[in-house]
C-alpha cells in the first residue's frame, strides 16, 4: 500500500527511474498489498458460474411444481407451475422422509464423529510420539488411499451378508468409520500445529498419555477437525454407490437410494421423482446456507498450513 | 469419490519427532507406570485405524483376489475355480478364467473406453475452469465468502441427485437445453441415445458437482502463496499471464497433483452419474453408450437377473483389472503432472536438495 501512495515523481527523485517505473507498473497492473483488484470482468464470469450453479437446483424445483404429469418439459417447465407442494406433499409420503433423513443423518453423523475422532488419535500419534514402526505405518497408511472403493466392494458384500447385515445401516456405517484421508490429514496438520515444547510441559506436569491428547493435543487440532467434520459428512450424506448395494430391499432407509427407488418405481411421472431430488437435496442445501460460510473459511484456514 | 480437502503436499514425508534424550524423559516422566503408557499409548491411539482397515479393507482387498479366481454365483457361492467356458474354447477350470472371460467381453471393452472418454471429458475442462477461476477468486474481490460459498454450493449435491436432475435438462426430447437449441434454429441434440454427446452430458455433471471444490482447493493453495513472489514478478516486468503460468501454476505443484490424482481415481471409477442418467432398466443405456467400468462390474455382480449370474467371481476379476489400470494412469498423471509443474523455474530440485541438507 505505502508505495503505492507514493508520486511516482517523488520516486523518481529519490530513487531513480528503477524503483520509480516498478511503482507505476505495479500500479497499472492493480498491485497492492492485499492482492489485485479486479475488474468487472471477473464479477461477470463469477455471476455466470453461480448462475450455472443454481440453475439444475431451479429447474429441479421448477419441474417438481408442474400440474401435469404428463407434461412435455420444454420451455415451460422453467416457469413454476402451481402444484410444488402437492407434489413435494406426495412424494414425502412416498419416500418414506423422515425415516431416511433419519437414517441418513444417524450415518453421517455417526461417520464423522468417528472419523475425526480415531483420525485426531492416529495422527497425533504419528506426528508427535515416537514408536518403533513410525515411519512404514504412516506410508502404509497413505499408500492404502490410492485403494479404490470398487476394489473391496464384492467382498465387503459377502461379508456384510455373512453377518447378517444385508440391508442395515451398520453395514453402511462400519466400513467408514475412520478413514486414511482424515488419518493422514490430521497427522499433516498436528505436525504444524503442536510445539513439542506444550507436550513436554503437560508430561512433566505429570499428565497421563491419553490426558495429554485431550488437554493439548485436540485443542490444537480443532481447525482441522472440524474441515474434517465436515467432508466426511458431505461424503457420507451425498454417498450412493455403497448404500444401494448394500441396503437391498431397504433403499428408502437413506435418502439417496429413496431418490432412486422412487425414480425406479415411477419411471415416469417426473414430477414426482424431481419432487423426491428436491426434497432429499434440500436438507443439505439448507444446512450449507447457514454451515457454508464455516465450510468456506474452514477450506481456506487450511491452506495457510497447506 | 471420497471427500478429500486441501491438498497437503503428499511429496514430502513427514519428519520424525525429535529423537532428543530430552524429549524422551520428558515424557517419560512417570516413573513405571508412564513407561508403560508411553510405550504403548502410540499403539493404542493408531490401532482403531488399523483394525478396521484390517477387517473392511486389507481382508477384502485379498479375500477380492480369491473371488476374482473363483466361479462364485449368489446363488451357489463357490463352485471351484473358474471356467472361460465357450469364448475361449477352453472348459478347464483355470485360476484366470475369469479374466479371460471378461477380456474376451466386447462390453468390457466398451465400458473401458467409455470410462476413459467420460474421465478425460470431465477431468481437463474441469481442472483448467478450476484453476482460472480460483485464480479470480484469488484476487482482491468485494464479498468474497459470498462468491465461494456460490461456486461450492453444488458440491453439496449428491451426485445421484444430480444425475436424475441433468437426465432431464439434457432429455433427448423435451429437455431444455434441446429446446432452446430448437428455438435458435439448430438441431436437438441426441443427448442419449449418441454415444459422444452422452459422454459430454455425463461429464458435464461430474464437471458441475466437481468445479467448484476444486476450485476452492486450488484457491486455498494460492492464498498461501506469499504476496511478494507477485511482487517480485511484477517489478520484473511479468503481466498477469505470466505471473499465472511463471508463479502460480510452479507453486500449486503439490496441491495440483494432489487434485489431478484424485481426479482420475475418482473419475475412472464413476457409477451415480451415468447410472443416474439413464432413463431405462439396462445399465449404461440401451445401445450401452455409457456403460462405465463400474457400471459393468455392478451388473455382473449384483444386477443380472439371468440364470448362472450374477456372477461374483467376474465382477472381482474387473475390479482387479480397474484397480491396475486405474493404479497405472495414476502414476502416469503424477509423472506428467509433476514436468508441466516443474518446467518453469525448477523448484521442486532445489527444495529436494535443500530438504537432504536439513536430513543431513
Amino acid at each position: 500500500m505505502s508505495s503505492n501512495q507514493v508520486s511516482v515523481a517523488a520516486l523518481r527523485q529519490y530513487g531513480g527511474n528503477g524503483v520509480a517505473n516498478a511503482a507505476a507498473r505495479r500500479r497499472k497492473l492493480g498491485v497492492t498489498s492485499e492482492g489485485r483488484r479486479p475488474g468487472w470482468v471477473s464479477y461477470a464470469i463469477l455471476t455466470v458460474v453461480i448462475l450455472v450453479s443454481v440453475f439444475p437446483l431451479y429447474y429441479a424445483v421448477s419441474i417438481a411444481s408442474q400440474a401435469d404429469t404428463s407434461t412435455q418439459y420444454g420451455v415451460e417447465a422453467l416457469r413454476l407451475g402451481p402444484a410444488l407442494f402437492r407434489n413435494l406433499g406426495a412424494a414425502f409420503d412416498e419416500l418414506d422422509f423422515w425415516h431416511a433423513l433419519g437414517g441418513t443423518v444417524l450415518v453421517s453423523t455417526l461417520c464423522a464423529v468417528s472419523t475425526v475422532l480415531f483420525s485426531t488419535l492416529a495422527g497425533y500419534s504419528f506426528a508427535k510420539l515416537q514408536f518403533r514402526g513410525r515411519g512404514p505405518l504412516l506410508f502404509f497408511v497413505i499408500a492404502t488411499m490410492a485403494i479404490p472403493t470398487q476394489l473391496a466392494v464384492v467382498p465387503l458384500w459377502l461379508m456384510m451378508s455373512k453377518i447378517h447385515l444385508f440391508g442395515s445401516l451398520w453395514a453402511v456405517i462400519i466400513p467408514a468409520l475412520v478413514t486414511a484421508f482424515g488419518v493422514f490429514w490430521m497427522t499433516q496438520y498436528l505436525e504444524g500445529a503442536l510445539p513439542y515444547e506444550l507436550i513436554e510441559a503437560a508430561r512433566v506436569d505429570g499428565a497421563s498419555m491419553i490426558r495429554t491428547f485431550w488437554n493439548i493435543a485436540v485443542p490444537a487440532a480443532r481447525p482441522a477437525a472440524a474441515m474434517l467434520f465436515l467432508f466426511t459428512f458431505v461424503a457420507q450424506w451425498t454417498n450412493y454407490y455403497w448404500p444401494m448395494l448394500i441396503l437391498g430391499s431397504n433403499q428408502k432407509a437413506v435418502l439417496t437410494t429413496a431418490a432412486a427407488a422412487l425414480r425406479a418405481s415411477r419411471f415416469t411421472d417426473y414430477t414426482l421423482i424431481m419432487s423426491g431430488v428436491v426434497l432429499t437435496a434440500f436438507p443439505l442445501v439448507l444446512l450449507f446456507f447457514f454451515m457454508g460460510r464455516q465450510l468456506v473459511s474452514g477450506i481456506m484456514a487450511g491452506a495457510v498450513k497447506g | 469419490m471420497t471427500a478429500s480437502p486441501v491438498a497437503p503436499d503428499k511429496t514430502t514425508q513427514s519428519p520424525p519427532p525429535p529423537r532428543d534424550e530430552a524429549y524422551e524423559r520428558k515424557l517419560l516422566s512417570r516413573g513405571r507406570r508412564g513407561r508403560f503408557d508411553v510405550k504403548v499409548s502410540p499403539y493404542l491411539y493408531i490401532s482403531p485405524f488399523f483394525l478396521l482397515f484390517l477387517v473392511t479393507g486389507l481382508f477384502p482387498l485379498i479375500y477380492t483376489a480369491w473371488i476374482a479366481t473363483r466361479q462364485w454365483n449368489t446363488s451357489t457361492g463357490d463352485a471351484g475355480w473358474a471356467i472361460c467356458g465357450k469364448l475361449c474354447d477352453s472348459t478347464d477350470p483355470s485360476w484366470l478364467g475369469n479374466f479371460q472371460w471378461v477380456l474376451h467381453q466386447p462390453d468390457f471393452w466398451l465400458a473401458l473406453r467409455n470410462s476413459f472418454s467420460i474421465f478425460l471429458l470431465s477431468t481437463i475442462p474441469q481442472i483448467i475452469c478450476a484453476l482460472i477461476l480460483a485464480a479470480i477468486l484469488d484476487a482482491n474481490l468485494k464479498a468474497k465468502t459470498f462468491w465461494r460459498m456460490g461456486v461450492l454450493l453444488p458440491y453439496v449435491i449428491a451426485p445421484s441427485a444430480a444425475g436424475i436432475i441433468f437426465s432431464q435438462v439434457f432429455s433427448d426430447n423435451f429437455g431444455v437445453i434441446n429446446t432452446i437449441l430448437d428455438g435458435i434454429g439448430l438441431e436437438p441434440v441426441q443427448w442419449h441415445a449418441s454415444q459422444l454427446a452422452s459422454h459430454v452430458a455425463i461429464a458435464t455433471i461430474v464437471n458441475f458437482r466437481w468445479t467448484g471444490y476444486n476450485t476452492l482447493i486450488l484457491l486455498a493453495a494460492m492464498q498461501a502463496i506469499p504476496r511478494d513472489v507477485f511482487e517480485a514478478a511484477v517489478v520484473d516486468g511479468a503481466g498477469r499471464v505470466r505471473q499465472f503460468l511463471s508463479v502460480t501454476i510452479p507453486m500449486l505443484r503439490p496441491t495440483l497433483i494432489f487434485v489431478i490424482i484424485t481426479s482420475t481415481i475418482g473419475g475412472l471409477q464413476i457409477f451415480d452419474e451415468p447410472q443416474m442418467f439413464g432413463n431405462t432398466g439396462t445399465p449404461g443405456g440401451p445401445d450401452k453408450h455409457y456403460l462405465t467400468v463400474s457400471l459393468y462390474l455392478w451388473d455382473l455382480g449384483f444386477n443380472r437377473t439371468t440364470i448362472g449370474q450374477p456372477n461374483l467371481g467376474r465382477a472381482a476379476a474387473v475390479a482387479w483389472l480397474l484397480f491396475i489400470i486405474v493404479v497405472v494412469i495414476a502414476i502416469l498423471n503424477f509423472l506428467i503432472t509433476r514436468r508441466i509443474a516443474s518446467t518453469s523455474g525448477a523448484p521442486t530440485k532445489k527444495k529436494k536438495s535443500a530438504k537432504k541438507e536439513l536430513a543431513r
